[in-house]
């Protein structure tokens, strides 16, 4: 079959026309081959985009119906137990969607599902950047990108929880409205214009919706397309393999592999979440009622990726001073404007931080196992509990009536691990890599373990070491020693005195923190002889196997195996016995 | 009656009183008799007289032997019979450990003999009733009304979906799921616990059978969003979208990648 089908003169023609007018052969000519590397972790940023997607075409769904206003009405829809009750006009237009429009319930619970995956699929996919190193040169701006974004996600997952005006975004407002007031000297104006005046006031909804609908989701989209075509033209970096280096990119070509299985991927994330969507209930307005400012209730807490402000908010012991008399809410200020904003200043510039410390300024391509930068790792590890214990405290009431626990103990007990376990976690972290390390080193020494005991002829027991696959081998060689900044002199050989002593000698030790602990990986030459013993003891190995015909060993070099006593040769074994 | 009240809380007159009851147990009703307020009517007696029985067996070590109470439990008079209706039936007293707050168990007395013990602490001072049948009634009650009411004045407790909650020191508001109607009523007039009293004064009656109305549509109300996940709100939604959603997508990604190999 070598004449060509109409399909495919059609898609010639096709192409022929398009490229005539927008010259785009050439372009996808350049772009279509080029090579995409491979790996599950990879397939993160992906899961955002498409959980992305899936927000932004439900959403438009549901503006369809949405109606942001505080207007008062009374409720007359299909939900019997509010009816005739006072609400405002947003929350009965979501009543609406949930009951009345048709599909409307299915659409919302997707929308919401398929944002709650997005931030989560987001933060995953920043932390498997950080814990790879491949934030680095040349991709750092491309990393502050990401930050903007997770700081766009928190932002469009929150103004969206506030929309349907129910008791439980009324209250999450509420928080917000005591946030901003605990700004010093603007706080207490900045929320009455937030709020058009007293809380809650009758603007707050449609002015949170275009933020929500236009403002933030047009970011977002800006801002992933400039980080896709970075990612693109700066190429996806790889994890270290065979035949993988700082200088290539090993992988698939965009088209058709890539292409066919990103396509299939968008499909089962977008499944997944139609399937969630139908049959597993998120954010029951209904049941939480219509806001008013006297009503709370009980285990009222936010989106899990605005947990962890509020454990913040919940931690905090209730300080606050007055300065020439005006009070300042530490209790809020502290967990709820200091902490994050300490915490996104140190995520969006660590890669600037960690450039400077370690004075590394090289172009990396190639991912590091996260054992082979100790204390990043560490870093990223203490980072990633003391968010962790603070979502914990999010959850504090829960926790305590589903365990039977006392709530004050919990507060407490999260307070104090939340001084002790980080710095913890960050040693432990550390004596983890530098120990895999070691056992890497001892690998490329000594083959790895096969998991196999031999017993000999004369009794001894030995275990049998293999030598490394290619892949292994290349995986672990990988690794590139450096060694921390040289601690500065106070004075250089003709006496005259170094003026940047101070400096110098701050940014070595930093240094000495960062590199000092390192298990080098042993020299070419050693790893050469190691692989090639052990390959040696693995070859007379093989006929041991068959020791139970005996008789068909004929020349047995078990001498090999270091056991000066031993019996050299089958008829030798024989007497033995 | 300040010298009656006086010599009620001598330690000997509780000794007394003690000897007294093992006497009313030996059959000496006669001699009890006085001591009886007048208004208990012939055919209560007795049931007041068992309840007095059952009290002192079972009750008495804490709420002390004229039920004037003891560090180890609260004074029952002018609790009402509702109180102890409640308390009782619910398996709540005779309290089994000392706690932050009375643990829910199988009840220790049968229905006679909580009525007896209900009828005799009843009888040392005015409290609240035992609901009625007509008062647990909410056929024609306004459930709409009664969700109003109930987030106004019992969700800051028992969480919206009536799913209960943790209050301070390991105390608890319980979840309102199996709470039936003269539960209902008993706990808003004698506000067990850390929960306060809604007297008929500040929510009357009509309001009560409102939120009763309200928490049985809860108890019984389908989901229409699909698995409702425990009704907990944001915390449940998110541990499921942790566990089971991005596990399945991560799993799937990995699939992905040994397909391609
Ligand atoms: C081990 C000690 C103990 C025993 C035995 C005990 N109680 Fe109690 N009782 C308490 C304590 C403590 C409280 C207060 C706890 C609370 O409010 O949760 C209480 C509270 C009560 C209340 C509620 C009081 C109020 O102010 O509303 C009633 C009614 C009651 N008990 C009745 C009884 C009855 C009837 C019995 C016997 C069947 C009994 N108790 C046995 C310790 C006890
Ligand atoms: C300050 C918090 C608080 C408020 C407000 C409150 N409760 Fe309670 N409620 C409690 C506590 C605590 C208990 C448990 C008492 C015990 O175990 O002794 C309780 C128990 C109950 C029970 C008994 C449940 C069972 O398991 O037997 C019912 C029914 C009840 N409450 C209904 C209401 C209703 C209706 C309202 C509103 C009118 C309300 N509560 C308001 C704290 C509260
Ligand atoms: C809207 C949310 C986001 C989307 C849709 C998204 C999408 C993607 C995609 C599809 C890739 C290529 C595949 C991959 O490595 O996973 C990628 C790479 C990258 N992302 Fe994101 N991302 C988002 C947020 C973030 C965040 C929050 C950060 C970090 C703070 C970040 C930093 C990076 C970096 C540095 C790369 C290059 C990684 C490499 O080449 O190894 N991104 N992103």
């Amino acid at each position: 079959m070598s004449t060509t089908s109409p399909v495919e003169t059609k898609g010639a023609a096709a192409a022929t026309y398009l490229d005539q007018r927008l010259g785009s052969n050439k372009f996808l000519a350049r772009n279509l081959g080029k090579v995409f590397p491979d790996h599950w972790s990879f397939m993160l940023g992906e899961i955002a985009l498409y959980s992305f997607i899936v927000v932004l075409l439900t959403g438009t769904y549901l503006t369809l119906f949405f109606k942001p206003s505080m207007v008062e009405l009374v409720y007359n829809g299909s939900y019997v137990p509010l009816k005739g009750i006072q609400m405002s006009e947003a929350y009965s237009s979501t009543l609406d969607i949930s009951f009345d429009v048709r599909g409307g319930l299915l659409i919302r619970q997707m929308h919401h599902w398929a944002a709650l995956l997005f931030v989560a699929a987001m933060s995953v996919h920043m932390f498997r950047v950080f814990f790879t190193g491949a934030f680095r040169k040349p991709r750092e701006l491309n990393w502050i990108i990401g930050v903007v974004l997770v700081t766009m996600g928190l932002g469009a997952g929150f103004t969206g929880y506030s929309l349907p005006d129910d008791l439980l975004s009324g209250t999450g407002l509420q928080i917000i409205r005591g946030i901003v007031q605990s700004i010093p000297v603007i706080g207490t104006w900045g929320a009455f214009l937030l709020f058009g005046g007293e809380f809650p006031g009758t603007d707050i909804i449609s002015r949170l919706y275009p933020i929500h609908i236009l403002l933030i989701p047009g970011l977002i989209l800006a801002l992933v397309t400039v980080h896709l075509i970075m990612v693109f033209t700066q190429k996806h970096t790889q994890f270290p393999g065979p035949g993988r280096t700082n200088d290539n990119v090993v992988g698939y070509p965009l088209l058709p592999v890539y292409m066919a299985k990103a396509g299939g991927f968008f499909f089962i994330v977008f499944g997944v979440i139609a399937l969630i969507g139908g049959l597993v209930s998120i954010n029951p307005i209904w049941i939480f009622g219509p806001y008013t400012p006297d009503q709370v209730s009980a285990g009222s807490q936010p989106d899990w990726y605005i947990g962890w402000l509020d454990g913040a908010l919940r931690l905090m012991p209730n300080l606050e001073s007055t300065i020439a008399g005006f009070t300042l809410s530490w209790n809020v200020l502290v967990p709820s404007v200091i902490i994050p904003g300490l915490l996104f200043t140190a995520l969006g510039a660590y890669p600037f931080i960690e450039q400077f410390v370690t004075g590394d300024k090289r172009e990396h391509h190639l991912l590091d196992r996260p054992r082979n930068a100790p204390t990043r790792t560490a870093l990223g590890v203490m980072a990633l509990t003391f968010y962790l214990l603070l979502f914990i405290g999010g959850g504090n009431d829960l926790i305590a009536a589903a365990f039977n626990m006392s709530i004050n103990s919990i507060i407490w007990f999260l307070r104090i691990t939340l001084f002790i376990l980080p710095p913890l976690m960050f040693v432990l972290t550390r004596r983890i890599c530098l120990g895999l390390q070691r056992r890497d080193n001892a690998k490329l020494l000594h083959g790895y373990e096969a998991g196999r005991i031999l017993r000999l002829p004369h009794g001894e027991f030995i275990e049998v070491h293999e030598p490394l696959s290619v892949k292994e081998l290349a995986v672990i060689t990988s690794k590139s020693d450096i060694s921390p900044l040289p601690i500065p002199q106070k004075t250089d050989i003709d006496g005259v005195k170094n003026k940047n002593y101070k400096s110098e000698s701050r940014r070595a030790k930093l240094s000495h923190f960062f590199y000092g602990e390192n298990i080098p990986l042993p020299t070419a030459a050693e790893i050469a002889a190691g692989q090639a013993h052990v390959a040696h003891d693995a070859a007379i190995e093989a006929p041991l196997h068959a020791y139970e015909d005996a008789d068909q060993i004929e020349n047995f070099h078990g001498g090999v195996l270091h056991h000066p006593g031993m019996a050299q040769t089958n008829a030798e074994q024989q007497d033995d016995r | 009656m300040k010298f009656l009240a006086a010599r009620r809380r001598n330690p000997l007159v509780a000794l007394g009183l003690l000897l007294v009851a093992l006497v009313a147990v030996g059959g000496g009703y006669a001699a009890i008799a006085n001591i009886q307020p007048a208004q208990a009517s012939a055919s209560s007696q007795t049931q007041v007289e068992e309840g007095k029985r059952l009290y002192l067996a079972g009750c008495s070590s804490c709420h002390g032997m004229a039920a004037q109470g003891t560090s180890n439990g609260p004074t029952l008079l002018g609790v009402g019979a509702a109180a102890v209706d409640f308390q009782v039936s619910t398996g709540r007293m005779p309290l089994a450990a000392p706690g932050a707050q009375a643990i829910v168990k199988t009840p220790t007395y049968n229905e006679t003999q909580i009525a007896a013990l209900a009828a005799y602490v009843a009888s040392l001072a005015p409290g609240p009733a035992i609901p009625t049948a007509e008062d647990t009634s909410f056929d024609n009650a306004d459930v709409a009304q009664g969700g109003v009411l109930f987030r106004t004045n019992c969700a800051q407790c028992h969480q919206a979906a009536g799913q209960g909650g943790a209050l301070t020191q390991g105390k608890w508001a319980p979840n309102l799921m199996q709470a039936t109607p003269k539960e209902m009523i008993e706990a808003m007039i004698t506000g067990p616990a850390s929960m306060p009293v809604f007297s008929d004064g500040t929510l009357p009656i009509k309001d009560k059978q409102a939120i009763i109305s309200y928490v049985n549509n809860l108890q019984n109300a389908s989901s229409p969003g699909g698995l409702d996940l425990g009704r907990l709100g944001p915390v449940t939604e998110g541990l499921f979208l942790w566990t089971a959603v991005f596990a399945a997508l991560i799993a799937a990604a990995v699939w992905i990648g040994i397909k391609a190999r």
